[in-house]
């Protein structure tokens, strides 16, 4: 993992001492609120519903044990008992007081954590597949990028004040866990032919009002010109980017009003004037934060599979959870494990402070001290010995955190909605709370497959709604709350935005209306190994309209 | 009829104003039924304010049934109360006033 040096813990410790400062002026109001707003925002606290809302960074996803006891520690003393996991791979924490924040960052930074560059117009977390450094497939692990991108982008003086946020993700397989194509700047680390490191670069992506899927502009860029090719992206950005409505401010906008052709031109006449500069990545330096990643020794656990074997024949449950929660690793001995925090009829995302102090017992006792955060809202072990995921997989039944769902219809992304954000217009949180009840049979779960359903409580888009392959989102209509179904959405290598299928749906009428879905691709499915995307893709939204409203037709 | 509610600056307390200081319920609240008095509760929200004991200052739609307010708007009501799928957390886990 990587580790803070001297020059970065002075970096948070002077930010910490600074924000502190300005909450100790904003409470003694010797500033006003108009004047404190952009400064609490660039340290990550909004005000929502009920109180503040605190936003830590979690970068690229990776904790270790210590930081995730930190962060049951913060829920304890200064929040309600639990936190949030977020879309950004970060953690939100609802209740906190504006006057225990300083203490709460002066005791993140003690485990090398904050909150800077959670919100405002910056460069945001970047995120990274979460079986990064784990995972088979992969070319190279993403992750030292990431942490070059970060230390680039913060508090980066050009690009602090853009005109909109800005978001990257990277991802080292050629199978999308990360949702690059998602993303402002969306990274795809591969080798060339000669077996060097490179990228694909694509921008443009983005949810919000506007979804648009990223456009490719580069295949392959040498991974020593990361940061110059991505400052041009963002001069051009930064330049022409607009400033004079928010709803038309990111780089999405401006690539796709720009067209794809001459965005690229203007990139590529920026990076001109850059490549070979001082951006260039040095390859020691290159080296030594590559370093900071390296896998953890694996000692040889050859006995895994036998004893997988027999604790198969001892346990369903096990046995099912090992099939849907339990992923290959690069090393056969070893395996990545999701720890679902989508339990049945629970909050997308949430985790007590006690489930958060286990897991992370967890993971230093059988995982190497290291933990994920996924964009899909659920903890992972990166690196655990086949051998010993019985131990772990009773430990964490034990802890309520055993759900054997992930991809499955329950394993729900969702946005905290209307029953903490300020922003949203309809709740997001019980829709899929009613929607994993009535799925509640992993066995029927089983029997659906791969199904990814996500849900926004606002255009927004936090809950990632437009890329579901069942998508909700709510809305206000005439006082009351109204959810739109999208189809066909997918956040992977072959990403596209789902398609509103027809009216919306009252609070009281959407878990049946996405049912109805449901059984109807059960319907049509050509056999079991078709996924309902698949399914989707190839029959289109005639028989789901069909299936969903023909009954009010004839009605009328 | 409206009411004033804004958020309490040091917690972020939803709070609603009452007799003459900002309450932690919103049961109490001073309805305003005539352009008079919601000009008079704006003011007394932009005043306190600008005395940094409040943020996000807000005048909201309500109706009152049998004495008891209510807000017109789910986001109002879920204020009032807390979040809608944890009975356990906000004002509505808090002991009711005798």
């Amino acid at each position: 993992m990587y580790r803070y040096d001297e020059f970065d813990h002075q970096f948070v410790q002077a930010r910490v001492a600074q924000f502190s400062d300005q909450v100790e002026r904003r409470l003694a109001g010797e500033i006003t609120e108009d004047q404190f707003r952009p400064l609490r925002l660039m340290n990550g606290v909004y005000l929502q519903l009920h109180a503040y809302m605190l936003r830590i960074a979690v970068p690229y996803g990776t904790l270790s044990s210590k930081q995730l006891r930190m962060l049951a520690h913060i829920a304890r003393k200064y929040d309600k008992g639990y936190g949030h996991f977020t879309t950004r791979q970060n953690i939100q924490f609802n209740w906190p007081a504006l006057s225990d924040i300083p203490a709460i960052l002066a005791d993140l930074a003690s485990v090398e954590m904050h909150a800077i560059q959670t919100s405002g117009n910056c460069i945001r977390n970047v995120t990274a597949d979460h079986f990064a450094g784990a995972a088979a497939d992969e070319a190279a692990d993403p992750r030292p990028y990431a942490e070059i991108l970060r230390q680039w982008s913060s508090v980066h003086p050009e690009f602090s004040y853009l005109p909109r946020k800005f978001k990257i993700a990277v991802t080292g397989a050629e199978r999308d866990r990360a949702a690059i194509q998602t993303h402002d700047i969306g990274l795809h680390l591969k080798k060339n032919a000669a077996g060097e490191l490179g990228f694909a670069v694509y921008v443009g992506g983005g949810q919000g009002r506007t979804p648009l899927v990223a456009k490719k502009i580069r295949d392959f860029l040498p991974e020593e010109h990361l940061l110059s090719y991505c400052t041009a992206i963002l001069r051009v950005y930064n330049l022409y980017g607009r400033r004079d409505n928010k709803y038309k401010a990111r780089i999405k906008i401006l690539v796709h009003e720009t067209g794809v052709e001459e965005f690229t031109r203007q990139v590529e006449a920026e990076w001109a004037e850059l490549k070979d500069g001082e951006l260039t990545l040095p390859e020691a330096d290159i080296k030594a934060i590559d370093a900071y990643f390296a896998p953890p020794v694996l000692p040889a656990r050859p006995e895994g599979d036998e004893a997988i074997k027999l604790a198969r024949l001892d346990s369903r449950s096990f046995s099912e959870w090992l099939d849907q929660n339990v992923v290959t690793h690069r090393n056969p001995d070893y395996a990545a494990v999701t720890i679902s925090l989508k339990g049945i009829g629970e909050v997308p995302g949430d985790a007590s402070d006690s489930q958060m102090d286990a897991v992370a017992d967890l993971a230093e006792k059988y995982a190497f001290d290291e933990l994920r955060v996924s964009h899909e809202q659920n903890l992972i072990l990166p690196h655990v010995a086949r051998a010993d995921l019985k131990a772990i997989y009773d430990r964490l039944a034990e802890i309520g955190l055993a759900t054997a769902n992930s991809d499955l219809i329950s394993d729900i992304i969702a946005c905290p909605g209307l029953d903490y954000c300020a922003l949203a217009n309809a709740r997001s949180i019980i829709v899929a709370q009613n929607i994993s009840k009535r799925f509640a049979s992993l066995e029927r779960q089983r029997d659906i497959g791969e199904l990814k359903l996500k849900i926004s409580g606002c255009i927004n888009a936090c809950g990632h709604h437009h890329v579901g392959h069942i998508g909700i989102l709510g809305v206000e209509k005439k006082g009351a709350e109204l959810y739109q179904v999208t189809l066909g959405g997918s956040a992977d290598e072959h990403t596209s935005v789902g398609e509103i299928i027809g009216r919306g749906f009252g609070p009281d009428e959407i878990t049946d209306a996405i049912e109805t879905v449901v059984e109807t691709y059960l319907a049509i499915r050509l056999d079991r190994s078709e996924k309902f995307l698949d399914a989707y893709r190839r029959v289109g939204p005639a028989p789901f309209k069909e299936a969903l409203y023909a009954g009010e037709a004839k009605a009328a | 009829m409206k009411i004033l509610t804004a958020n309490r600056l040091t917690d972020g307390e939803a709070v609603w104003y009452a007799g003459g200081a900002w309450a932690e319920t919103i049961d109490s609240s001073e309805l305003a039924a005539d352009k008079a008095a919601e000009e008079r509760l704006e003011a007394i929200g932009a005043a306190s304010l600008a005395a940094n004991e409040v943020v996000d200052v807000n005048l909201i739609d309500v109706d009152v049934v049998d004495g008891v307010i209510h807000p017109l708007r789910l986001r109002e009501r879920i204020r009032a109360a807390g979040p809608t799928n944890r009975n356990d957390l906000g004002k509505q886990a808090r002991p009711k006033a005798a």
